[in-house]
């Protein structure tokens, strides 16, 4: 007598600790093999776009913070290089240097947490406890120079918020010393790992046209050997000037986009020094009053500056009738927003191009034919952050 | 092509009659076609040798209510080889069906049902067209200009009925929109009021 097995359906998420935020993924399951899956995503969606519609270009800067929340200046930087396009404005030396430093910072926050996190799904504890002491480091450096931790709000078309407090370079020069050993440590726990290795070897692999018919970028096609990297083939701001690597990884599985991500951290670092040391005093805003307020204590002196900064700050600076794409390479991969201005003072349409919408979309063809215990493995090496995939 | 302006004339070359305009700026390429060539003009560009766009970064689309054809659909693409980006776009009515890419782009799927469910722009020959980032059983589309920035209904959950149930929203204090157009130009409104006390007079 046979019996007919009926595949089993099984809800992943969304109140899952695995899933990285409120991802609900509905596997169906044949034993412990994963035939189909399909990611119901939006659980997180909070209408980005459509506010930003709402909002002046100055207001619309704290919405990018909220997208990867891990990297929050990464996001800010791409909005703020589109508007600087159409408007045409320089931005001066200081503050291309400052804004190289923090999304550096912002990657290394990203690639920790996500390291570290992805360990933690395949079982190991110590690396998360490690990882998180540096990025408490790090966000203070973000605290510093922007008042919060987390929630920065420090980019600005045609520079950066205020200078950076006495004494933060150094901080962040000394921090660049140390934090390479603690890459040292992490990677002495987990790159001979065995049991990390068994979750992570040969374990959702994409291959080269597969990262490019599915929109990957960043580490996902970098992990699968396509050196391709923003900040050296399209680079803005001051990338052009400065000296970095790119990590090529040569399988495409989850544990070359682990390489990857250690490496690019030992790179960043040295981008930093970099910055650190090239970088004089100057100006780190635009100079423009008609875009960058009036320091505070010029409101009280000037009639031109009280006028500027309270015309800033009701209706906004006003941009050109254009169209712009601009990306930039965010930790998780290209980054990027479409800008349509009207010539008032908010955009008429700005799509945010997420890169981890376009990694979890093909999450079905990745876990296809591996085992339910290799889903977390997966998602995390996808380095999937809700708020950027549901906006 | 290693420069723009020889991807111009190639694609122009090439695709003569189906390219209604192309122009550079911002160091990027937009093209305008008619909404019937999309296939065409796609396929060339990704299997072409001298193009080799072979990456969709995005779909999207631009609502313009007082257009008589209400929405531009907007594709951009990357060629990593050549290391350009092309912006695609045609201008569609509100009711029209126009082709999916998903047999050309895996990568096509999400982004024209999140296009689909944001704008309810319709596609045929799409697997799997459902709505995507709202809600199970939401209605409307909510990037549309005539939706409004608050929605029409928010989500609670209910001591009484012990679930979460939807209701209309009830705002304490509508959305305001301020008008911060200078004074010194002249608003539209006031404006408009001087004129009429003009005609009154």
């Amino acid at each position: 007598m046979t019996k007919k097995i009926k595949n089993l359906n099984l809800n992943f998420g969304p109140q899952h600790p695995a899933a990285h935020g409120v991802l609900r993924l509905i596997l169906e399951l044949d034993g412990e093999v994963v035939e189909k899956a399909d990611p119901h995503i939006g659980l997180l969606h909070r209408g980005t776009e459509k506010l930003i519609e709402n909002k002046t270009y100055m207001q619309a800067v704290p919405y990018f913070d909220r997208l990867d929340y891990v990297a929050p200046m990464n996001q800010e930087h791409a909005f703020a290089l589109a508007i600087e396009k159409i408007l045409n404005i320089d931005v001066p030396i200081r503050a291309q240097y400052i804004r190289v430093i923090f999304c550096e910072i912002g990657r290394i926050l990203s690639h920790i947490l996500n390291v570290t996190t992805q360990a933690l799904d395949v079982g190991a504890l110590t690396p998360s406890l490690w990882g998180f002491e540096e990025r408490e480091t790090l966000m203070t450096f973000y605290e510093r120079a922007s008042g919060s931790r987390l929630h920065a709000n420090y980019f600005r078309a045609g520079g950066v918020h205020q200078d950076l407090p006495s004494g933060l370079e150094d901080d962040i020069g000394k921090f660049c010393e140390s934090f390479p050993k603690i890459i040292d440590d992490l990677e002495s726990l987990l790159t001979d790992n065995r049991i990390f290795k068994q979750r992570n070897v040969d374990i959702g692999i994409v291959s080269k046209q597969d990262a490019l018919d599915y929109s990957f970028s960043g580490v996902m096609v970098r992990g699968s050997g396509v050196p391709w990297d923003l900040r050296k083939s399209q680079p803005y701001d001051c990338y052009d000037q400065l000296n970095f690597k790119i990590p090529v990884g040569k399988n495409g599985d989850c544990y070359d986009r682990y390489l990857c991500r250690i490496e690019e951290m030992k790179e960043s670092v040295s981008i930093i020094k970099q910055c650190l040391s090239k970088m004089e005093k100057g100006p780190i805003k635009s100079l423009d009053g008609k875009i960058s307020p009036p320091p505070k204590k010029d409101i009280k002196q000037s009639m031109e500056a009280l006028i500027h900064h309270f015309k800033l700050f009701t209706e906004g600076y006003r941009v050109p009738k254009d169209e712009i794409y601009t990306a930039v390479e965010a930790p998780k991969g290209e980054f990027g927003v479409y800008l349509i201005s009207d010539g008032s003072s908010k955009p008429y349409k700005c799509k945010i191009r997420a890169p981890g919408f376009s990694h979890l979309q093909a999450m079905d063809y990745l876990i296809k034919g591996h085992m339910l215990a290799d889903v977390p493995a997966v998602l995390g090496s996808m380095d999937i952050v809700f708020g950027e995939v549901d906006r | 092509m290693n420069n723009l302006e020889d991807l111009e004339k190639k694609i122009n070359s090439e695709l003569t009659t189906k390219i209604n305009s192309t122009e550079i700026k911002h160091n990027q390429l937009y093209i305008e076609i008619d909404k019937d060539d999309l296939i065409d003009v796609t396929l060339l560009l990704k299997t072409n040798q001298e193009t080799k766009f072979r990456q969709l970064i995005d779909v999207t689309v631009v609502d313009y209510p007082e257009n008589s054809q209400r929405f531009k659909m907007v594709y951009l693409f990357l060629s990593h080889e050549f290391n350009q980006r092309i912006i695609l776009s045609y201008f569609i009515n509100e009711n029209e069906i126009i082709s999916s890419l998903t047999t050309i782009f895996p990568a096509a799927n999400w982004m024209e049902r999140e296009v689909f469910d944001m704008y309810g722009v319709s596609f045929k020959d799409h697997p799997d067209l459902r709505r995507i980032l709202t809600d199970y059983g939401f209605e409307g589309h909510p990037l549309r200009k005539d939706f409004p920035l608050t929605g029409h209904s928010e989500v609670r959950y209910s001591e009484e009925q012990k679930k979460v149930i939807s209701e209309p929203v009830k705002l304490e204090q509508n959305y305001r929109n301020f008008d911060y157009e200078s004074p010194w130009a002249g608003t539209k409104y006031i404006k408009e009021e001087i004129d009429n006390n003009d005609k009154k007079n």
